[in-house]
């Protein structure tokens, strides 16, 4: 690239001598200039789309960090600001047809949409953990998923009530559930507090099985755990009668449904308000708006989880996870124990994907086997693989990208194809092959991935020790 | 040792209760397992040689049966259930080796894209790169013959070898199942001379044992490892063809399935050793037959896939090596 630019007259020397500045107004300018060439004559000339541009040169090219304390912060509160706007401006009939439609790719995600992007991210967080962080390859991150949605499931349900011969149930136990009647059968516990047991329970799932298995290094540690990936759906679907004694666990094919109502019950929702806006809502699923009530309750969770991911990162067992990805055994050498580690970044990623996956089965209100199935793995890897292993910033990209193809963009673009080429290509059904090729793409041009780490990428480029596929010395 | 314990009684049981559905279950996990055992060799050859799990391999076998469904078909051959044996059975070997050449070709095309440029990087690279090309032959599937399961004429003759007992608890084992194990053996006995006796198969040994010292004695490294996939393609057609002649039906996730059955079969026996794949996969194949047949306190097919999950994780925790000790430029 620079050899073609130096011809142009611009060498690398004349780059690097630029200030940051003036250098990110060039960038900004060159990708404005590219828009309008390549887009503006297809698609019209949209006003929102100037004033997104507008924005986009705003935060992209002052120097907003060498601002003194404050300046670190600029660009990711406005971001946030934009992506807490979101329903607001996407979701508003008149204002949505006002916004531009991005081409190909076709218009804003809906906020249902959105928020399931949100989940989706926060799940390749959890995996960026595993892989990104510690190295270690994860092809069966969906049973998490799985036993963070049946563990919300069992205990919002009346999937526990039982009968008696006259048909009222067994057991009935609530604990701050909301929008049901109290007599329900069943144990109804506050979503809230199962969000968190879900995680947990998830995570000790992850010891459990990382126990045996962490010694094994490699391919043979992604083969084990996706083997493990396999078996939990299947212990899901075969569940409601565990090795033929009767005992419902999980109501197999079915699933779980329907489940409770997320929300903070009346009486909070008209004792706590400031300067009379009641902000927090009774019930999700009966308020006004309830798809921006959910998206925003997701956003919350993500950014607990990026905060996390940042401050484990720069954390010692941070360092640890980066020691054992490049050389175990000078890693122990060193004192830093490996199995504890390598169980430590197991059940975290394991803890995020179930907290994932218990908001998942309560904003669905439902668990049922058939959403969880081995591609869903994969399709999380290609996640944050794309996006840059180990870099936060770069997998969200990646997440929410893909996360928009699986849900909208695949459809779109199809249409668009069979629009404009006059070909009926149903490019949804081609979705993981689709993967499987930015996937290969990926791994053959960039394998750092799109916004890299640069310890990553120097690991990429140099080469790590790796290490025989299991403990021999203790074989 | 208490599980091995626990297994022999179980069977020992289930075989006195009901002999006839004992030898039902045996018979059928010896058909299974030799198509298991094609595929498993490939795996293991892979193995031996990169120390890559070839994620690919099962897709190729399915697309192996594809192919050969195609030309069963009517597409193609034409061929019908009654045909006359000189019909058959030069169709069923031209149908072969078609099968064969090609997902050889296809195997080796798939080293040459995905796997050799990052033979340096790190071995988790491969890995990843081996799943994007299950998922895109996948794909290729679906594109070229649909998500539905793809009926195939049945060809092989149905009448029966022999019978045993009478009224319903007769077992009789047709030619079909005969004709899969017989098509099994000489595969295996051709690529064991090739293994042993060739030039090339001295070049893929010497490979396997050591990559840099091979090529210090002159040997292609390069042409070697692509002879091997070519090689381990070639079985998997085979298996595939052979598959959907048994079968009588492919779907194109049956690669991803049955891929993990053989590698699980090809770990069980030891990882690059040949004998191992076999003898891994006619144990899970009467495993699979005995867990979906057998009735006392049996799990019954519902959990299959998960036993063989579990035997996988199993004998990587405890006996990595496998039953008959693993063959990789590390180990033995």
């Amino acid at each position: 690239m620079w050899t073609a630019l130096s011809r142009a007259g611009l060498t690398e020397q004349r780059w690097q001598a630029w200030s940051v500045t003036q250098r990110r107004a060039v960038i900004a300018a060159a990708v404005g200039a590219l828009l309008l060439v390549v887009f503006a004559p297809l698609f019209g000339f949209a006003a929102s789309a100037y004033i997104a541009y507008a924005i986009f040169v705003g935060l992209y090219v002052p120097p907003w960090e060498k601002v003194p304390y404050i300046g670190r912060y600029v660009l990711p509160l406005a971001v946030l600001g934009l992506v807490t706007a979101f329903p607001y401006y996407t979701t508003d009939p008149v204002r949505a047809q006002k916004m531009f439609t991005i081409p190909i790719l076709g218009a804003w995600p809906s906020t249902q949409t959105a928020a399931v992007m949100l989940i989706y991210v926060m799940m390749a967080l959890g995996l960026n953990v595993v892989v990104g962080y510690a190295g270690l390859l994860d092809l069966g991150y969906v049973a998490f998923y799985a036993v963070g949605a049946y563990t919300a499931a069992s205990f919002t349900s009346q999937q526990f009530a039982g009968a008696k011969a006259d048909g009222s149930p067994v057991r009935t136990f609530h604990l701050g559930a909301i929008g049901i009647d109290p007599h329900l059968g069943g144990i109804h516990i506050t979503p809230w507090l199962l969000l968190l047991v879900g995680g947990l329970l998830t995570a000790v799932i992850g010891m459990v099985i990382g126990l045996p298995t962490l010694r094994l290094r490699g391919d043979y540690l992604a083969i084990v755990t996706l083997g493990f990936g396999e078996i939990l759906p299947q212990v899901a679907r075969n569940g409601d009668n565990l090795f033929s004694t009767g005992f419902n666990l999980t109501n197999g094919p079915q699933g779980i449904t329907p489940l409770d109502s997320i929300g903070f019950g009346n009486w909070i929702h008209k004792h706590i308000h400031i300067f009379g806006w009641h902000f927090l809502p009774a019930n999700y699923f009966t308020a006004a708006n309830s798809d921006a009530l959910f998206f925003w309750t997701a956003l919350i969770l993500v950014l607990l989880t990026i905060f996390c991911s940042l401050r484990l990162r720069d954390s010692k067992l941070g360092r640890a996870w980066i020691a054992i990805r490049e050389d175990e055994t000078a890693a122990a050498a060193m004192g830093v124990p490996l199995m504890r580690t390598k169980t430590y970044a197991y059940a975290i990623g394991a803890f995020v994907a179930g907290v994932a996956g218990s908001y998942f089965a309560i904003y669905t209100s439902g668990a049922n086997p058939d959403s969880f199935f081995f591609n869903f793995s994969v399709f999380v890897l290609v996640m944050v693989i794309l996006g840059g292993m180990g870099n936060v910033w770069g997998v969200m990209l990646g997440a929410a990208f893909l996360a928009y193809l699986d849900q909208a963009g695949l459809a779109n673009t199809g249409a668009w194809i069979n629009d404009h080429l006059g070909l009926h290509i149903e490019v949804p059904k081609y979705e993981f092959g689709i993967y499987g090729v930015i996937l290969l793409v990926v791994m053959l041009l960039r394998p750092e991935g799109l916004l890299p780490s640069a310890r990553r990428k120097r690991e990429f480029e140099k080469g790590v020790a790796d290490e025989p596929l299991h403990d021999k010395a203790l074989a | 040792m208490l599980l091995v314990a626990a297994l022999i009684v179980w069977l020992i049981v289930n075989a006195t209760k009901t002999p006839e559905l004992f030898l039902k279950a045996t018979l059928i996990g010896v058909t299974n397992g030799s198509v298991f055992g094609l595929v498993a060799l490939g795996y293991t050859l892979v193995y031996g040689i990169l120390e890559l799990i070839n994620f690919a391999h099962g897709d190729v076998f399915m697309l192996g049966g594809m192919i050969a469904a195609t030309f069963i078909g009517a597409d193609v051959f034409n061929l019908g259930t009654n045909e006359a044996w000189y019909v058959l059975w030069p169709a069923i070997l031209a149908i072969l080796a078609i099968c064969m050449v090609s997902c050889g070709l296809i195997n080796a095309t798939v080293e040459r894209i995905a796997y050799r440029p990052l033979r340096g990087a790190p071995r988790v690279a491969p890995l990843i790169t081996a799943i994007a090309a299950s998922f895109i032959l996948q794909n290729i599937a679906i594109a070229t013959k649909g998500p539905n399961a793809v009926p195939v004429p049945s060809i092989l003759p149905q009448s029966a070898v022999f019978t045993i007992g009478s009224g319903n608890n007769q077992i009789s084992y047709k030619w079909a199942a005969l004709i899969v194990v017989f098509l099994t053996v000489p595969v295996l006995v051709v690529l064991t001379w090739l293994v042993e006796r060739t030039r090339q198969g001295k070049a893929m040994r010497a490979t396997a044992q050591d990559r840099e010292a091979a090529a210090m004695m002159g040997i292609d490294v390069n042409r070697t490892i692509s002879f091997t996939f070519l090689i381990a393609g070639g079985l998997a057609g085979a298996a595939g063809t052979i598959y959907v002649s048994y079968f009588t039906y492919d779907k194109w996730d049956q690669g991803f399935q049955l891929g993990l059955i053989a590698f699980t079969a090809a770990v069980l026996g030891g990882i690059g050793n040949l004998p191992g794949a076999v003898l891994g996969a006619l144990l899970i194949g009467m495993i699979q037959s005995y867990n979906n047949a057998l009735t006392w306190h049996s799990p019954g097919s519902d959990w299959t896939q998960s036993i063989v999950f579990a035997i996988l994780i199993l004998i990587l925790v405890f006996r990595p090596e496998g039953l008959l000790g693993e063959r990789t430029p590390e180990g033995g």
